[in-house]
């Protein structure tokens, strides 16, 4: 099967501002996908370049099989888009809403009423249908966001754009939007979506990708990428400078005037065992340590430099 | 029709009743804006009225269709903000997606606000009436003044929403159209001209408004309007081509 997504040396600036720099991206069909990166990295213009709105300086793009600037009638056809930024009115109902979208999308009236009830249904607003959506919690709001994008022909979307969905959400409706990614990839729908958190990509996507420097820095399913780069770090303080040395080896993070030192794992008491006797078999070199769970941050460390030893440790 | 002129004939409805439903949500917005003209209309009768002349028209039966005009320019403001909210907002990015244009799109919020300034029209001509608006026109007449309020209406309000394409804040966008309310004092709207200084007279005999106004009088106390109805009629068309191929560019310019 083709992939969902192709991209091959995609580039975008803004001014001055190379946002994308020779981006390459594959999604096969069916998948969840997850575009990870902090504030700033060029998620959104990603996202706008695949959904059509915004035409690349250089590279291709392939979506559900068409090129995102000749073909971009097809694309539209093909996907859906909830963008960073609401497209709902919050002064109309939840039922108002998607009516008007499927009206948009070509419904005649009365089949637009009836798309709009099987939404509200399948995404757990049917409660909240006639309630103005100003009145919904973020997380409803974020779904019916997602439903209204959904109106034109939920069985023929193929390629489902979701641009942070979950910032600024509590964990509960958090956890809600993340149920709806799960039975949306469970209709074989292939799902891209963008996130700041480690962890919800983590839990949603097949694959991930980490974007940085307008790039993608790595590339791979969660377990993959926490193995490679800082799952997580345990950070060891030498009982002195000769032990200090002795384990410098060893350590990806290295901070001489704390006679710090961090070391990848994966976090399990096993491995943290074992690395413990193995840098330390005499149990004299090692006088304490701290151990850090992954971040975004680690992961962005690990890849873009070396230096990682500033930061608070999340649990000891 | 062509498939893709239907459709956008089909958006722009289904839009238009968004724009509309809107309107009524938000009816302390649309009110005020609906006060604000008949204010200024009592304002105008019973504050300055007495001190112009008019010749032999009553002042309030003058001053009519110059409220009638200030109306389309306060309802302006209203639709250049909305549009630029939707730009803000993920509104146009979903419509791009569904394959809208700048056309539909435009044409949506465009027709609300005709149906708003409606209900400010009727709501003027109503409170004129009680304070001794006597108009003379026949049928005719009527329909022809209201057409060309229409067009005028229709032209300002593309433009705003033009504006409304351009401003990058909504209050900014509600700034642009500050010239559209300001364009019937300069013309015979509330006074004559020829009671305004000497420098005045080419911009006030020239501008939009006042073939505009003149017409529409005309017709209402059902006296020959002569050339005037034309002129106007071409200031409504080439002002609302303007908009339309102002706000398609950018339209583009500002989705890249
Ligand atoms: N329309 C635009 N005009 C100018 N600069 C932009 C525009 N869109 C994005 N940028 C810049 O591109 C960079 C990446 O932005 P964005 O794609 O929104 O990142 P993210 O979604 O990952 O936070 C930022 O530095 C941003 O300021
Ligand atoms: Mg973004």
């Amino acid at each position: 099967m083709p992939p969902a997504i192709e991209t091959a040396g995609l580039t975008k600036s803004y001014g001055s501002v190379r946002v994308l720099d020779s981006l390459d991206l594959r999604v096969d069909t069916g998948t969840v996908f997850a575009l990870l990166g902090p504030n700033g990295a060029g998620k959104t213009t990603t996202v706008r370049i695949l959904t059509t709105l915004t035409a690349p300086d250089g590279g291709h793009a392939r979506v559900a099989g068409h090129d995102v600037v000749a073909e971009r009638r097809a694309v539209r056809r093909a996907i859906s888009l909830t963008g960073q930024y609401a497209a709902v009115d919050e002064t109309l109902t939840g039922a108002e809403n998607l009516r008007l979208a499927a009206r948009l999308s070509g419904l005649p009236r009365r089949a637009a009423a009836r798309r709009a009830d099987e939404l509200l249904e399948r995404f757990g607003l049917t409660g909240a249908r006639d309630r103005r959506t100003a009145a919904y919690s973020g997380g409803m709001r974020r779904r019916l966001d997602l439903a209204a994008g959904l109106v034109r022909d939920p069985g023929t979307t193929r390629v489902v754009f979701l641009d942070e969905p979950t910032t600024g959400l509590d964990p509960r409706s958090r956890q809600e939007l993340w149920d709806v990614v799960r039975e949306l990839s469970g209709h074989g729908t292939t799902v891209f979506l963008t996130t700041q958190y480690l962890e919800e990509a983590d839990r949603l996507a097949h694959r991930i990708a980490v974007l940085g420097g307008g790039r993608t820095l790595a590339e791979g399913t969660a377990e993959e990428l926490k193995n490679r780069y800082a799952g997580h770090r345990l950070d060891l303080v030498a009982r002195d400078r000769d032990a200090y040395l002795r384990l410098t080896p060893h350590a990806t993070a290295h901070t001489p005037a704390t006679l710090t030192l961090g070391v990848p794992t994966d976090g399990s008491a096993a491995h943290v065992r074992t690395l413990l006797d193995a840098l330390d078999p005499h149990r004299t070199d090692i006088e304490r340590f701290t151990l850090h769970s992954a971040t975004l941050d680690d992961v962005f460390l690990a890849l873009t430099g070396p230096d990682g030893t500033e930061k608070e440790p999340s649990h000891v | 029709m062509s498939d893709t002129a239907a459709n956008g004939l089909a958006t722009a409805t289904a839009l238009a009743g968004r724009g509309i439903l809107l309107s009524r949500r938000n009816l302390d917005a649309v009110i005020t804006s609906l006060m604000l003209p008949v204010m200024l209309m009592l304002v105008f009768v019973y504050f300055f009225g007495g001190a112009i002349d008019t010749g032999d028209t009553r002042y309030v039966t003058y001053v009519v269709p110059g409220v009638l005009v200030l109306c389309a320019g306060f309802g302006a403001a209203g639709t250049a903000v909305s549009v630029s909210e939707d730009m803000r907002r993920g509104t146009v990015d979903r419509l791009r997606t569904l394959d809208v244009g700048a056309v539909p799109f435009l044409a949506g919020h465009v027709v609300a606000a005709v149906a708003r300034n409606a209900l400010a029209t009727t709501l003027v001509l109503g409170v004129a009436a009680l304070i001794g608006f006597r108009p003379a026109a026949t049928a005719a007449g009527w329909l022809a003044a209201i057409g060309l309020l229409l067009a005028y209406i229709t032209a300002v309000s593309w433009l705003a929403a033009a504006a409304g394409l351009v401003a990058r804040t909504p209050e900014a966008a509600g700034a642009v159209t500050f010239f559209m309310m300001f364009l019937p004092y300069p013309s015979s709207a509330f006074v004559p001209i020829d009671t305004m200084p000497d420098w005045l007279h080419g911009f006030s005999e020239h501008q939009p408004v006042t073939p505009l106004i003149e017409s529409m009088r005309g017709l209402l106390l059902d006296q020959p309007v002569g050339g005037a109805a034309w002129t106007a009629l071409a200031w409504c068309a080439g002002l609302l081509a303007l908009a339309v191929a102002a706000s398609g560019a950018l339209f583009r310019l500002r989705t890249r």
